[in-house]
C-alpha cells in the first residue's frame, strides 16, 4: 500500500517547526522516519500534516560529560551506537542500540524518536526507563522536562502534547558503583523482541526493565531479590501477552531466563568497574 | 519547495530536487511519493527493487551520504540535500563492473536477482567501513537483507571476493 496523501513542511528553526505544530490539526513530527512510514505505509497512521524536524537547527548534537548523555533529536541510532564516550558514560546505552532493528535502519532512525514513538516493543524507551532518564520538549506554552517515569501512556502513546517536539533525550551518566546489563530474545537478530530486559543495579537497588511484555516499557524494582527469583517477582508487576511470535508462557519463562541472566551480568559489571576503580 | 496542485486528483505537487548518482534532478510529486517510488517510477531508474515496501526485506537499500538507506522508508520530499547513490551508480565510469558486482557475478551471488540490488548497495558501504571483513563480520554486514534463492553462502562468498577485487582494484595505479 502507499500513504495517503498529506501535506509536508521542512522547517528550519524550532520556532517554525512549534508554530506548524500549533497551527496544522493533525500534525506528526517525523524525524527519521524509520518507525512513522511503515505506519504511513500500512495506513495504520495517517496525519494531515507531517513536519519533518530533520532540517532544523541545532537538534544534531550529540553531547557527553561526567553528568550523562545528552542525545539530540536528529542524532542518529548509529551515531550514538558509534561514540565511544557514550559507551564509557552510559554503557547501557551503547548495549541496547546495537539490538535495535539493523544497521541500515539505525542509519536513518533517531534514538530521541524512537522513544517518543513509544512502542513498548523498542529498546530505547525501556532504556531511558531503567536509567531514570528524561525527554526535553518544546511546544506552544514553552519547553518543559519529561520524566521517563512520566513520559509512557500506553500503547505507542506518550505524553507529549500535538503540539510539542522532543528536542532531546537525556540518560544519566552510570555511577561509579553501579552496573548495567541488556538482553534479549528475537525471532531474528534485528527483529522485535519476543521479550527483553534492562538491568541497573548499585549497591542500593536493583531495576530492571521490559519491552514487549507489557503495553508500555516497564520497570520493576527487585532490590534484594536473588537474580535466580527475581523474574518469578517481576511478574507480579507484568501481564506478558501472547501472539503470533510467543506465547504468553513462553515470554513468562523468557522473563524468568533473561532476568535471572541479565541481572547477574549487571552484577558482574558492577564487580568489574569497581575492580578496575 | 514550490506548491503545485495536480489537476486529475487535487493532491498538492512538491518541487523536489534529487541527486542521483551525482546527476542532479528536478521533480514534481506529492508528499507522499517514497523515494523508492520516485526513482523508480518518476526518474525511470528501476534498478532500485521494492519487495516489502515496510523496511524489512533491504531490497530497496540506497547509499544517502555513502550510508544504506531503505528507499521505501524515505519520502522523496525529504530526500533532498543528499547524494544518493542507486545500484546504477555502482558500475565503474567506464560502465564495467563494481568491484560488488563483480564479486556477486565469480561467486553465483544472486540467482533471480530481485534482492541484489539492496545487496551491491549495502556491501559497498559495508566494506567502505570494514575493508577487511571476516567471515562472521561479512555475515553480520548483509544481515539486514533477505534472499529467498540463494541460501546466502555465495553471497558471503561474494562479499569476501569484493574485499580482494577492491584492495588489487585500489593497488592499481
Amino acid at each position: 500500500m502507499k500513504p495517503a496523501p498529506f501535506a509536508y513542511h521542512r522547517p528550519r528553526t524550532l520556532d517554525e517547526a512549534v508554530a506548524l505544530l500549533a497551527s496544522e490539526p493533525d500534525a506528526k513530527v517525523m524525524a527519521g522516519g524509520q518507525s512513522l512510514v511503515p505506519l504511513l505505509t500500512m495506513r495504520l497512521a495517517g496525519p494531515a500534516t507531517i513536519v519533518d524536524v530533520s532540517a532544523v537547527e541545532g537538534l544534531d548534537t550529540l553531547a557527553v560529560d561526567a553528568e550523562g548523555v545528552r542525545v539530540g533529536a536528529m542524532v542518529r541510532h548509529a551515531d550514538v551506537l558509534a561514540s565511544a564516550d557514550v559507551r564509557r558514560v552510559q554503557p547501557l546505552v551503547s548495549a541496547a542500540l546495537s539490538h535495535v532493528a539493523h544497521p541500515t535502519i539505525r542509519n536513518r532512525g533517531t534514538t530521541v524518536g524512537s522513544i517518543v514513538h513509544a512502542d513498548a516493543a523498542a529498546e530505547m524507551p525501556v532504556v531511558l526507563a531503567v536509567l531514570g532518564g528524561s525527554v526535553d520538549v518544546v511546544g506552544g506554552s514553552g519547553r518543559r522536562t519529561i520524566a521517563a517515569a512520566d513520559l509512557f501512556l500506553g500503547l505507542l502513546e506518550s505524553s507529549l502534547a500535538p503540539d510539542e517536539v522532543a528536542t532531546s533525550a537525556w540518560f544519566p551518566a552510570l555511577a561509579d558503583d553501579a552496573g548495567v546489563g541488556f538482553a534479549e530474545i528475537a525471532r531474528r537478530h534485528g527483529d522485535y523482541a519476543m521479550v527483553g530486559v534492562a538491568a541497573h543495579v548499585d549497591a542500593t537497588a536493583a531495576r530492571v526493565g521490559y519491552l514487549s511484555v507489557n503495553d508500555v516499557p516497564t520497570v520493576v524494582d527487585v532490590t534484594g531479590v536473588d537474580p535466580a527469583d527475581a523474574g518469578e517477582a517481576a511478574l507480579a508487576h507484568l501481564a506478558p501477552g501472547g501472539d503470533v511470535h510467543a506465547s504468553a508462557a513462553y515470554r513468562a519463562q523468557l522473563v524468568r531466563v533473561l532476568t535471572a541472566r541479565v541481572l547477574r551480568e549487571a552484577h558482574e559489571h558492577r564487580q568489574s568497574r569497581q575492580g578496575a576503580a | 519547495m514550490t506548491l503545485s496542485t495536480d489537476q486529475q486528483t487535487g493532491e498538492d505537487l512538491y518541487d523536489v530536487r534529487l541527486r542521483v548518482n551525482g546527476v542532479v534532478h528536478d521533480l514534481r510529486v506529492p508528499a507522499r511519493r517514497l523515494l523508492s517510488d520516485a526513482l523508480r517510477h518518476d526518474l525511470g531508474m528501476t534498478g532500485t527493487h521494492v519487495g516489502c515496501e515496510h523496511g524489512v526485506c533491504g531490497a530497496c537499500t540506497v547509499l544517502v551520504d555513502g550510508r544504506p538507506a531503505r528507499a521505501c522508508l524515505m519520502f522523496a520530499v525529504a530526500a533532498v540535500e543528499v547524494d544518493i547513490t542507486t545500484v546504477e551508480g555502482l558500475t565503474h565510469p567506464d560502465g564495467s563492473l563494481g568491484p560488488v558486482q563483480q564479486a556477486f557475478r565469480e561467486c553465483h551471488g544472486l540467482q533471480c536477482g530481485f534482492c541484489t540490488p539492496g545487496f551491491l548497495t549495502t556491501i559497498t558501504a559495508g566494506l567502505e567501513e570494514n575493508p577487511d571483513p571476516s567471515h562472521e563480520e561479512a555475515r553480520e554486514m548483509i544481515g539486514g537483507n533477505l534472499c529467498r534463492c540463494t541460501g546466502y553462502q555465495n553471497i558471503v562468498a561474494a562479499v569476501e571476493r569484493a574485499a580482494v577485487l577492491r584492495r588489487e582494484g585500489q593497488e592499481r595505479p
